[in-house]
Formats: structure tokens, sequence, C-alpha cells
């Protein structure tokens, strides 16, 4: 982005600011070039790259064993999620038969995840209209799943659970209790949370019909998870392609059809129900079995491309594989759900104030590293 | 009178003795300003840890704990690092006014700081217009965040000092007008004489209902006066980053951080005197000890000055326009409408009396 | 009249809302969801599988179980390990064998993903539970993880 397109727009009425890479409501180093009128936004040009790893181009050199790590780092909210679309759609290539054990365990930790990660949106979602308190009650609830993460594979946040043929250990044996304790927990914190955000007059007339997004622009932008929900456009790859334990499980998918930042927020309030009741569903019933089938030292896909998509807390992830054959992939592409929300956001933020923004912001839930990669 | 309060008799006495009349005055002047200057650091310091330690019983943490008893002295650590820090400043910026604002900002808080009634007689500038006085010198500071906020040469400062120019404007309004109501039932701005009145009653009691409905209006309006969460548009964090003071470092950055917890004591002093009877004890009980009216008036503020706190770590922050729209579509008509009620309260003798 | 009841209700919500932080203010005394860090040190234990460090236990005699079979340098996404080995007569089979030198591993590289200690053979290296990894030279970061004049125990083949 150079300044002289900026400077060429100019109006006598307008200027421009820098939004980031270092603001608070940026939540990472995401940079925003804000054209304002007052305090009304004219255009929002995200510039990005300020975190750009080349995790695809690593794939390259990396064996699939080691890809699944690098995937933690994308999307570190919901590493887990991440870890298991690779592993699936290298198990895909493979034709391999997963044992049940394994199926069940990964939809578990997969939507503990997607509850830490809501968690930790909710708090922030809090701090950024201003409500500091919420932040520390989201990760109060939060801690708990990280405990029961690092438990069970030793690490809170980047978990590298999953290798390819099943998991690199099994559960601890106190997971399925203390999943239970945690779901008892949480069950009286969410409505703690409605009372407490979700209801309050100010909340409501800070989000609702601020950010709206159609559900036409929601599919031509390529919006999934819960911003596309809220917009009423049903995009749950859990629904309609279910992969692990999915299948098995009996859940409704969190739809509202406002489209506005309220709308948003509710999606994601109702994912965190939704997910308890999968997660009770299945934690009492984790099949007996092997919980890794053994593959070969070195992982060798068969010529040809394979696609697995999988739906992270934020919306869609794909893992676009081309293999030559060899130890390592010829091309990896991920679709990360964030890049395309985050291309969104001058649609929807421009004619808001800057409060509108930062609102929208924190309902599109962006995690920069996914973004960048 | 008691003999605690009897010293500043003696002191006064012995200085005109002493001294030849204009100094002796002088003396006196300096005198008061050091001892108001020390209650302005010392509340400051304390009240700025007594937000840090609420905010943190409110989110289930323990706050500062580690620099003396129960971290009493973590604010006065923080004060001398930022005095050892350097004054940065942009380029370009316009120095005279950069360097100017905070001081309008402190001078503002600690000139409304002199006219309250402590207790009995302990009142630096008792003046019959203490009411007026204290309205007018408190909406100066906002001229210091306009300075501040302009001459940081930085855009998110303009917006935060912007913002505050609109806001305070605007909530200037309400405070002014809800003190207005309860003027109509003492007939006096004198603060001594206030105090006089509520001596048959608080005049929270007396004024009931409108007395209710005017001090919630002044409480919102005096967060907003403020400048504090859930009207914190000035320096809202996850908006501005820091708002008008986002230039400033060290001691001028303290200057602005003081001012906003003694702005903060400063309404809830007003509100203490007009409402809840500033140092008279509730049912006279320590009538005969006139040093405990310290007491009353610094306890009745303290929870006033908590309900802000809880205010501010419960809610939303607002946006610009629903903080205008809250001003002039509901406190103000609301304001005006309780006006009339009172006048027709006192008018028909309907307050409460003992 | 829809002026009033909105004015009512937003009120009622705001108080439920002070009413959550209000009761947790209240309940502030019972303890703080935060940990004291430096002072719960000796209480402090982490998850038997938590990742802190890899590390290689040595038994009573100063022996370790790796043969350098090189397989976790190997697995290793970022080069944090890196194997300096030799041949060497081995005492008891009087066969020629591979042995270690030095066990080198670049703590500042890793990023206890754990592929090393999932492929090792011998389980010969382990996860530490040390988390505290504060240095004032990042050198120190570099860390050999055989001690001196260890040697593999016997009978361990990979």
């Amino acid at each position: 982005m150079e300044d002289t397109t900026v400077k060429s727009n100019f109006k006598s009425e307008e200027y421009f600011i820098n939004m980031g890479p270092q603001h608070p409501a940026t939540h990472g180093v995401l940079r925003l070039l804000l054209t304002i009128d007052g305090e009304i936004i004219k255009k929002v040009e995200p510039d990005l790259g300020y975190i750009h790893r080349s995790i695809e181009k690593m794939c390259e050199r990396d064996s699939y064993q080691q890809i699944v790590h690098l995937t933690d780092r994308m999307d570190y909210l919901s590493a887990n999620i991440n870890n298991e679309a690779v592993c699936l759609c290298v198990e895909k290539a493979l034709e391999m038969e997963i044992p049940e054990r394994v199926k069940v365990i990964r939809t578990i930790i997969g939507e503990l995840t997607r509850i830490s990660s809501h968690c930790l949106w909710w708090g922030v979602m809090g701090m950024d209209v201003g409500a500091l308190t919420t932040f520390f009650y989201g990760f109060r609830d939060r801690e708990l799943l990280n405990d029961i993460f690092e438990e069970t594979c030793g690490a809170r946040l980047t978990m590298n659970y999953n290798v390819p043929g099943g998991l690199m250990f099994d559960i601890h044996p106190n997971f399925v209790s203390r999943v239970k304790e945690f779901i008892t927990h949480f069950k009286t914190k969410i409505p703690e949370y409605d009372r407490l955000l979700t209801d309050n007059v100010i909340f409501h007339k800070r989000t609702k019909g601020v950010g709206v997004l159609s559900r036409e622009d929601a599919i031509s932008f390529g919006a999934s998870g819960p911003v596309g929900r809220g917009s009423g456009y049903s995009c749950d790859v859990r629904k309609y392609h279910p992969y692990s334990a999915l299948s098995q499980v009996d859940f409704n998918e969190a739809i509202r059809t406002e489209g506005d930042t309220f709308a948003r927020y509710s999606v994601r309030i109702q994912e965190m129900w939704e997910s308890l009741s999968i997660v009770e569903q299945l934690i009492d019933n984790i099949p007996e079995g092997d919980f890794r089938i053994p593959t070969k030292a070195v992982i060798k896909l068969p010529k040809g491309e394979y696609f697995q998509r999988v739906e992270t807390a934020r919306g869609e992830l794909g893992v676009y594989i081309i293999s030559t054959g060899t130890k390592s992939p010829y091309r990896l592409k991920f679709r990360s759900p964030g890049f395309s929300n985050l291309s969104l956001l001058n649609h929807i933020a421009v004619g808001g104030k800057i409060g509108d923004l930062v609102a929208t912001m924190a309902t599109l839930d962006l995690v920069i590293p996914d973004i960048d990669r | 009178m008691s003999s605690a309060l009897s010293i500043t008799g003696n002191i006064h006495d012995w200085l005109y003795g002493a001294m030849p009349e204009w100094a002796a005055s002088l003396v006196e002047m300096v005198l008061i300003a050091l001892v108001y200057l020390g209650i302005f650091a010392i509340a400051g310091l304390f009240l700025v840890l007594l937000e840090r330690r609420i905010a943190a019983w409110f989110q289930q943490r323990l706050g500062p704990n580690r620099v003396g008893f129960q971290g009493l002295l973590q604010t006065m650590a923080d004060a001398l690092k930022l005095l050892s820090k350097e004054l940065t400043g942009t380029n370009r910026a316009d120095t005279f006014l950069y360097n100017l604002a905070p001081y309008f900002v402190i001078i503002s808080s600690l000139m409304a700081l002199s006219v309250f009634p402590f207790t009995q007689e302990f009142q630096a500038f008792d003046i019959n217009i203490g009411l007026f006085f204290l309205i007018a010198v408190s909406s100066i500071g906002v001229i210091g965040i306009l300075l501040g906020g302009w001459g940081s040469n930085n855009k998110y400062a303009l917006i935060g000092a912007m913002r505050s120019g609109v806001q305070t404007i605007s909530y200037e309004l309400s405070v002014g007008l809800s003190l207005l109501t309860m003027v109509l039932l003492t007939g006096t701005l004198q603060l001594s004489q206030i105090v006089e009145v509520q001596k048959s009653g608080w005049l929270i009691v007396q004024g009931h209902i409108p007395a209710i409905i005017a001090f919630m209006i002044f409480m919102i309006s005096g967060t907003a006066e403020t400048n504090r969460a859930p009207f914190d548009m000035v320096e809202a964090e996850s908006e501005l980053g820091a708002g008008f003071h986002t230039e400033y470092s060290g001691m001028k950055f303290a200057y602005f951080f003081l001012a906003e917890f003694i702005n903060m004591f400063i309404i809830c002093a007003i509100a203490t005197t007009v409402f809840f009877g500033a140092w008279l004890s509730p049912f006279g009980i320590t009538e005969s000890i006139p040093v405990l009216g310290v007491f009353w008036f610094m306890l009745k503020t303290m929870l006033l000055v908590f309900l802000m706190m809880w205010f501010r770590w419960t809610f939303p922050r607002l946006r610009i326009d629903q903080l205008l729209t809250l001003e002039w579509k509901y406190l103000l008509p609301m304001n005006l409408m309780n006006i009339v009620i009172m006048a027709v309260l006192v008018w028909l003798n309907l307050t409460i009396k003992f | 009249m829809s002026y009033f009841s909105e004015i009512f209700h937003g009120i009622k919500t705001l108080l439920t809302g002070m009413g959550v932080t209000g009761k947790y203010f209240l309940n502030s005394r019972k303890g703080a969801i935060t940990q004291q860090y430096p002072d719960n040190r000796d209480t402090l234990k982490m998850f038997d599988r938590f990742r802190g460090e890899v590390i290689m236990p040595h038994d009573v005699n100063n022996e370790h179980t790796c043969t350098g079979c090189q397989k976790c340098e190997i697995a290793c996404p970022n080069g944090s390990i890196e194997i300096i080995w030799d041949r060497g007569i081995d005492e008891h089979s009087g066969k020629k064998k591979k042995k270690i030198d030095k066990f080198v591993y670049h703590l500042s590289l890793c990023t206890m993903c754990g592929l090393c200690i999932d492929v090792c053979p011998t389980d010969a290296i382990k996860w530490g539970q040390n988390f505290e990894n504060s240095v004032y030279d990042r050198t120190q970061l570099t860390r050999v993880l055989n001690k001196p004049g260890s040697k593999l125990r016997p009978g361990v083949e990979d």
C-alpha cells in the first residue's frame, strides 16, 4: 500500500488514520488503513503480512508428520482442529481406516477447542466494546479447558495431539471425569455470560444493526463459520460434510438471520451450547480400541490431489494437498476462514463509527496468524 | 468546638499576631494550598490503588499486593517511576499547548477541591456561590484535554479530545440541572448553608422521588463528566489506543491520570454534599464529635466512588452518538421534568422533614 | 409509554449485570483464580505429560539409552537436535557400533511438537517438567543432553 493512493483519494474533510499494526483492537498485527470523515468510516483497507511466516512453503519441505505441528501456529485458538484437518487429509489420501476411538476423541477435543476459542473470543469481545471484566471471566473458564488439554497432550495451546493415523498418545485416565466436571461448571457460566453482557442494554445498542452483512454478500465474500451463519447462510461443515465422529452425534446448527454484530455474537454463544451437547453425547461412550494405527516412518502420499475441509472455531478450513509421490507435498494450500472473513470488513464497516468498526471486528473473530500464515 | 478544629483558628490568630496583615494572609494561603496539595496527592494515589484493588476483586484477581502492606505503597512506587521517566513528545507538536494542557486539568480539579466542607468549619473557601463555583471550575478541565489532544499532533489524541469536548458540553447541562433541582430545595448555593439545611434530613430524603431521580441523573452525568467507563470515549483503549493522552509520558501523563481520579472524587464529594448531607452523621449519632464529620464525609464519598468503579468494571462502553442520545433524549428532558416536579413539591411543601 | 418502559428495561439489565460482578466482588475473599507464580513454586506441579523441554534420563551408573540412531534428528521439523556421533568398539559384543559423542539440543529452536520423543525407539529422550527457561544469553539454550562420561546402557539395541 503506497501512501500516494491514499493521498489522491483525499477530500478536504476526510483524513487518514493508521489502525495498527500495534493497536489494542486489532488482536495482533493487523494494520487497517482507515479513511475517516469525523467519526464516520469511509474506507477500510486491511494491510496484511506483518506475521507472515510462509507456513505453506515450509510445508513443502516437511514430512507429513511434521506439517501437523505447523498448523498449530496458524489458527492457534483452534489448534487441534487444524491438526485434525491435515491428518484427515493425509489419512484420506492413504485410504486408512481410522479406529472409532480415535474419531470420538478427536471430535471431543475438537469441540472443547471450539468452546475454549469461543471463551476467549467472548472475553475479548467484551473488552472491545469496553466491558473489561468479561475478559477475566472468559479466561477463567478457558483455563479449565487448557488444563484438560495440558493433562492430555502436554501443551495448552499448540497441542499437536493428532498424527496421521491416530493420536500421539491415549487420553489421560482423568480426562473423562475432568471433562464432565467442566461441563457441569460451564453450564452455569454461560447464563452468567448472558446476564453480564448479552442482555446488557448498552451492549444491545452497540451491536444491534451494526455491521450488517446480507446472506448474498456472505456467500459471495466466502464467509464461513459463525460470520456466515449469523447472516443466515447455513454453512456448517460439521453438518454438510461430517468428519470424524460428527455423523454420530445430534446437534443443531446455530443460525441467525439478522446478519448484524449481535447475530454473530448470538451464534457463537449458541455454538458453545451445541458444542457442550456434542461433548456430552460422546464423553460417556468412548469406544475401546487402538488410539493409533502405525504408519510407515516416511509417509508418501500417492500421486494426486487431496482436499479435506473441517469446521474450525472461525469457519471452514480447507487443506489442499498436491502430491507427486514424494515424502513431502508438492504444494499445500490452506483455505483459512479468517482471510475471507476479513475481506468483508470494508463492506460492512463503511458508514459506521470507529466504535462500530471495533465491535464488528470483534465478532469477525480474527486471528491474524491464521490470515497471514 | 473541638480542640482539633481550633488548631486552625489558633494558627490563624498567631499568624496575624506575629506578622503584618498582608504577610500573614499570604503565609496562610500558602499553608492552606500546601495542605490541599497534600490531600490531592494522597487522595489521588489512594484512589488509583483502590480502583486497582476493587477491579481485581470484581475480576477474581488479587490486585497489587506486593509493595508495602497490601500494596499500599504500589501507587507511590508507580508515581516515582513515572517521575523518573523521560518526557517524550511528537514532532511538530504545538509545544506550548502540549506542555500547558496537564496543568489546566490538574489546576481545575485542585480548585474544585477547595470548597468542600469536609467537616464543620473545615472548609478552605466558603463562598456564597459554592455550587456554581464547583460546576464552573470542574468544567475548565476539559480545556486541558482539548489542548492536550490538539497540541499532541496525533490524530487519535485529536479524536479523543474532540469527543471529550462534545461529551463535557452535553453532560455539563445535566450536572448543572440536577444540582439546580436540589438548589430549589435548599434555596442557597453556599455549601455550608446546604449542609445546614440538611440537619433536618438529608436532601435525598427531604426531596424523596425527584431527589432520587436527580441523584441518578447526577451520578450518570458525573460519570460522563469524569470520562470514566461506560462513558470513556475520550480514552477508549480499544478504539483510540489511549485517546487524548496518547503522546504524554512520565509525570505529564501522571497529572492526567491523577486528575481523572480526583475528578471522580470531586463528583462523588458533590453528590455527598448535596444529596447525602456532607459530614452529617446518619440520624445525628455522632453530632457531638465534629471531627468524626471527616470520617462520615469520606465514608459517603468512598461508597459513591465504589459505585462508580462498579459501573466501570461492569458495563460496556457507549458509542459516541449513543452517548449524545442518552443525554439529549433521555437525561435532559427527564431533568427538566424533574425540576418542575421539585418546584411543585417545594411550593406545596411536600418535602419530608424531621 | 415505550419510552419509559425502555428506560426501566435498560436499568433492569444494567442492574443484572452489576449483580453478576457484585456477586464475585463479595466472594473475592474466597480466593483468586490467578496464580501467585513465584510464591507457589514449591507447590506448583506440572501435569505428567507436560512438555517443558527435552531431557535425556541417566541412571545411577551414568548410562543412557541413546544409540545414536538419529531418528529424532530426522523427525525434528526445526533442526533442534544435532547428534554428533562416532563409531567405537562395543565393550560387550566386541562389534563396531555407532555411539553418541554429543546429543546437542537447541531449546531456542524447539517448538515442543514431541515428534522426536514419539519416534525414539529406545525411549532415550523424554519430556522434562522444567518450564523456567529464561537465561541471559541465548547460547545457554543450546544444551548437551548426555552427561560427560556417560555411555550407552548395555543391551540396548535400536
